[in-house]
């Protein structure tokens, strides 16, 4: 009899009094937790297989199930918690990496939650979004120094290439592999339809939506997968990506079991074969190299798109940010080190990087010292949860936010965090055909729109409240933030004052 | 502990009044007082100021210098440093009277200064940008100094109090004008700090504004990267800076700033594209470009310079201003009641729609009178 070294994480429980055995929980779990027995005529479970990921609980037509944590507890220890514990059981037993997926789930600080939003009263009236305008258009790109004029006196409004955003808004990179088609279709029409941008990740275009592309920020990744002519052309914007807020200084691993047919065309890989994204870009290892690849990119564009940097948000980033300003990138995106993955080694995604809020405040303050804010615009990422995360963002100096997780959860995802093993039962993260067509794109791309639509209005009557009516008066509008609960080394890297000041 | 203005932002509603003669006919200095004095009820005594334009005719070319100072050696430090950096032409304290009202009144004093030649090529700045830098200078390094004028042909009186007290104090009814704004402050709170009345003025730009914006350190943070410095934490001196970068330095026509800090909506401009696409093209860079400077939040101001005044309301008008008219005279107010005690039988009353910028400038006659 072999040991169990460790106990299963979940509990499946299910009340025998309303089961009917309809059997659908066992059709629809692709991680085989639930089994028919003929001979008692009685569901069972298979608790150690099981993600919660919630999926047999949504589709129960009776209600019967319930997933719970397992309750059986190790002798406590405030420095082994059960967690590691099991870590450790695990890679005795594989002797491989841990992976993990989704964004890290430690209890760091959240510093979003520290920070609270002002708003008007009497001496300055707060503005009702239903009666006065509300703008939240926004413009990604670079930004003349000053007002150049043609030789006649007029003013020359010629601009550097840009993005131009209905809302704050943006959906992040998710490659078309990581995730399904179905949920890249769901993104490319959701952004068409809200006017804003969804990204392609690292895994190439699908043919079939290069008619969203004016919708369309292409990345161009270590891997350089699925990366030629045509599809930069066919992106509104094109994105470096030089690193990952979940997993700084790693590169991508796509096992080979997800790269079938479509996807091993959009990436340009034979099929099967593990899609391997080096760490570094290996024609960039200093900042000149990247400049070089911007403007490799640009000319291969006619200089007629937007190039973003993406980078992870590590301890020194406000110099490399303001390195990258100067090498002619357009956009920086900055992605904290919350931000979710397909798949991460999990001490790196749960040790590595820094938190948006401290990383993005820095990086704004340092950009302005130098004068160079206008240079580039800046996107934050890395785990923007709700609309009062966006405006909290933009207030600390964001032009706008990626979102990827809430786009997720939009489309059904319930964070169970195991998307690298590509049996996603929600149809996002995984390409088995049978898991695929759960999500309905029409569905799909509808709640995504009411979700977006949602946080836009919020951000609306977050910003009326405090007699602003339009997006860039709060970009960068750190007086309209308090902190709570803050050090004032805190304090000083966000720039707020602390509630009550 | 109450801090002092600079090391805390400040709440303030307030009055502004202004008028200017189009044909530069000289209009008494107590006309303004008058008309303000009418709207005690927006200020709360803790602030009160003048700008005063054509008021130096005989020192016109020069550089007018009013300076607050703690101290005596307050004083001597900036003269010491007036004198390193320009030649000092007259310098004397300005003329006051004892008001019952006014107290605590640092020592006054004006200087009209031109600045070395040698100095300014060694500085490699133009003129006005290297008298902006040397006030900016004194303020900020020379304890207990305050330079609160220094533009040519006029000249800022302020004070805490009310403005008519600040204004009967300066005895401004000895001056003559061809444009005057005035200001009365109704602050939250006050450390009682005689540079934080109203206008606030850089070089010849004076500003009175009556608001609080919702922008302010969108805008702050923006213009710091310029160059400026904003040290006393008011919309007052971001706006006068907003005026100086884009205007001075960046050579927008007034209606162009305008179209910048009260941006039409986008709402408004696609129906603009219909009439005229270069039009919209150009608020449309605006937009894009300029964003951060966008000022939002409730505003009436008066943009005092020489030659003209411009009066302008936030894009939602959440502030009253209205503007009238009488001969030559063109009259602006928080409210009618300002301009009606100085010019009761006074033609064309009307509220500037928010955004909509109202431009005076001297005809040329006043011109030829006044520059
Ligand atoms: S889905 Fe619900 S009712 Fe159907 S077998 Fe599973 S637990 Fe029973
Ligand atoms: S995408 Fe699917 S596998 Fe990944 S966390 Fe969400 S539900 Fe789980």
């Amino acid at each position: 009899m072999p040991v169990n070294f460790f106990p299963a994480e979940f509990e499946v429980v299910r009340n025998s009094d309303r089961c009917i055995k309809c059997r659908a929980c066992e059709r629809q779990c692709s991680n085989e937790v639930h089994i028919y027995d003929a001979d008692f005529d009685k569901m069972l479970s298979r608790d150690n297989q099981c993600v919660d990921c919630q999926r047999c609980v949504s589709i129960c037509p009776v209600s019967a199930l319930k997933i719970v944590p397992n309750e059986n507890a190790f002798r406590k220890s405030a420095n082994y918690s059960q967690q590691l514990m099991i870590e450790n059981y695990r890679q005795a037993g594989s002797g491989g990496v841990l992976l993990s997926s989704m964004g890290n789930p430690q209890d760091y600080p959240v510093y979003w939650d520290k920070i609270l939003i002002n708003a008007s009263q009497v001496t300055n009236p707060p503005i009702d979004p239903l009666r006065e305008p509300m703008e939240t258009k926004v413009f990604l790109g670079k930004k003349p120094a000053g007002i150049k004029k043609n030789p006649d006196g007029s003013i020359d409004t010629h601009t550097e290439p840009y993005l131009e955003l209905n809302m704050p808004i943006l959906f992040s990179a998710m490659s078309y592999g990581s995730i399904s088609k179905n949920a890249h279709e769901s993104l490319a029409r959701a952004a068409t339809e809200l006017g804003t941008y969804y990204n392609t990740g690292e895994g190439g275009l699908h043919k079939d939506f290069y008619q969203y592309g004016k919708n369309t920020i292409v990345q161009v990744a270590s891997g350089r997968f699925g990366v030629f002519k045509d599809y930069l052309d066919t992106g509104a914007a094109i994105e470096i990506k030089m690193g990952q807020g979940a997993k700084p200084g790693i590169g991508g691993h796509l096992p080979g079991a997800k790269i079938r047919e479509d996807v091993s065309k959009t990436r340009m890989i034979p099929m099967g074969t593990d899609a391997i994204s080096p760490a570094p870009h290996h024609d960039i290892y200093s900042i000149e190299d990247l400049r070089q690849l911007i403007f490799s990119l640009k000319e291969a564009t006619e200089y007629k798109k937007p190039v973003i940097v993406k980078v992870a948000a590590v301890h020194n980033v406000a110099a490399i940010a303001s390195g990258i300003a100067r090498s002619g990138a357009d956009i920086i995106a900055i992605d904290g080190f919350r931000g979710g993955t397909g798949a991460a080694p999990t001490r790196i995604r749960d040790n590595v990087g820094i938190p948006i809020e401290l990383a993005l405040a820095a990086v704004d303050q340092r950009l302005r010292d130098e004068g160079i804010r206008n240079e580039v615009s800046i996107i934050a990422a890395g785990s923007v949860r709700s609309s009062a995360d966006a405006v909290k963002a933009i207030a600390l100096g964001a032009d706008a936010v990626y979102i990827g997780t809430p786009a997720l959860l939009a489309l059904g995802c319930h964070l169970c965090r195991s998307c690298h093993s590509g049996k996603c039962n929600w149809g996002i993260a995984t390409q088995r055909p049978d898991l695929v067509k759960r999500l309905n794109p029409d569905v799909g791309y509808q709640r995504l729109v009411n979700l977006v639509n949602a946080w836009n209005h919020e951000i609306k009557e977050i910003m009326g409240g405090m007699g602003i009516n339009s997006i860039e008066a709060l970009r960068g509008n750190r007086l309209m933030l308090r902190g709570i609960g803050l050090s004032q080394k805190e304090l000083d890297i966000l720039g707020i004052l602390h509630a009550g000041e | 502990m109450l801090l002092k203005e600079g090391e805390i932002r400040i709440p303030a509603g307030c009055a502004i009044s202004g008028f200017i003669s189009r044909d530069g006919n000289k209009m008494n200095g107590g006309d303004i007082v008058k008309s303000i004095s009418y709207m005690h009820d927006r200020s709360n005594g803790l602030g009160g100021g003048f700008a005063g334009y054509g008021i130096y005719p005989e020192y016109k070319d020069y550089y007018a210098f009013h300076v607050f100072y703690d101290s005596n050696e307050a004083r001597e430090k900036t003269e010491r440093f007036l004198d390193r950096h320009f030649d000092v032409i007259n310098l004397s304290r300005i003329p006051t009277k004892k008001v019952p009202s006014i107290t605590n009144e640092p020592l006054i004093w004006r200087y009209f200064v031109n600045p070395l030649p040698t100095k300014i090529a060694a500085s490699q700045l133009d003129e006005k940008e290297f008298v902006a830098k040397c006030v900016i200078r004194i303020n900020n390094d020379i304890e207990g100094a305050y330079v609160f004028s220094s533009g040519k042909n006029m000249g800022v009186f302020k004070a805490v109090g009310f403005p008519e007290d600040v204004g009967e104090f300066y005895r401004l009814e000895e001056y003559e004008g061809y444009a005057w704004t005035a200001h009365g402050r109704y602050p939250t709170n006050t450390p009682g700090w005689w540079g934080g009345a109203h206008p606030f003025a850089l070089l010849d730009y004076t500003i009175v504004h009556n608001g609080e914006i919702s922008s302010y350190d969108a805008n702050r943070r923006f213009i710091e990267m310029f160059g400026y410095k904003c040290t006393l934490l008011t919309d007052t001196e971001v706006i006068t800076y907003i005026f100086d970068w884009l205007n001075r330095k960046q050579e927008l026509s007034l209606e162009d700033i305008a179209s910048i800090i009260a941006a039409p909506f986008w709402s408004e401009i696609d129906e603009i594209e219909k009439k005229g696409p270069q039009k919209a093209a150009k608020l449309r860079y605006f937009r894009n470009t300029m964003s951060s400077l966008l000022i939002t939040g409730p505003f009436s101001i008066i943009l005092g310079y020489t030659g003209g005044i411009m009066a302008l309301n936030d894009r939602l008008k959440l502030r009253s201003m209205v503007v009238a008219e009488k001969k030559d005279i063109v009259y602006i107010a928080s409210e009618e009641c300002a301009i009606r005690a100085i010019c009761p039988d006074c033609e064309n009353v009307w509220s500037p729609k928010g955004g909509e910028p109202v431009i005076v400038t001297l005809s040329e006659e006043g011109k030829r009178k006044c520059l």
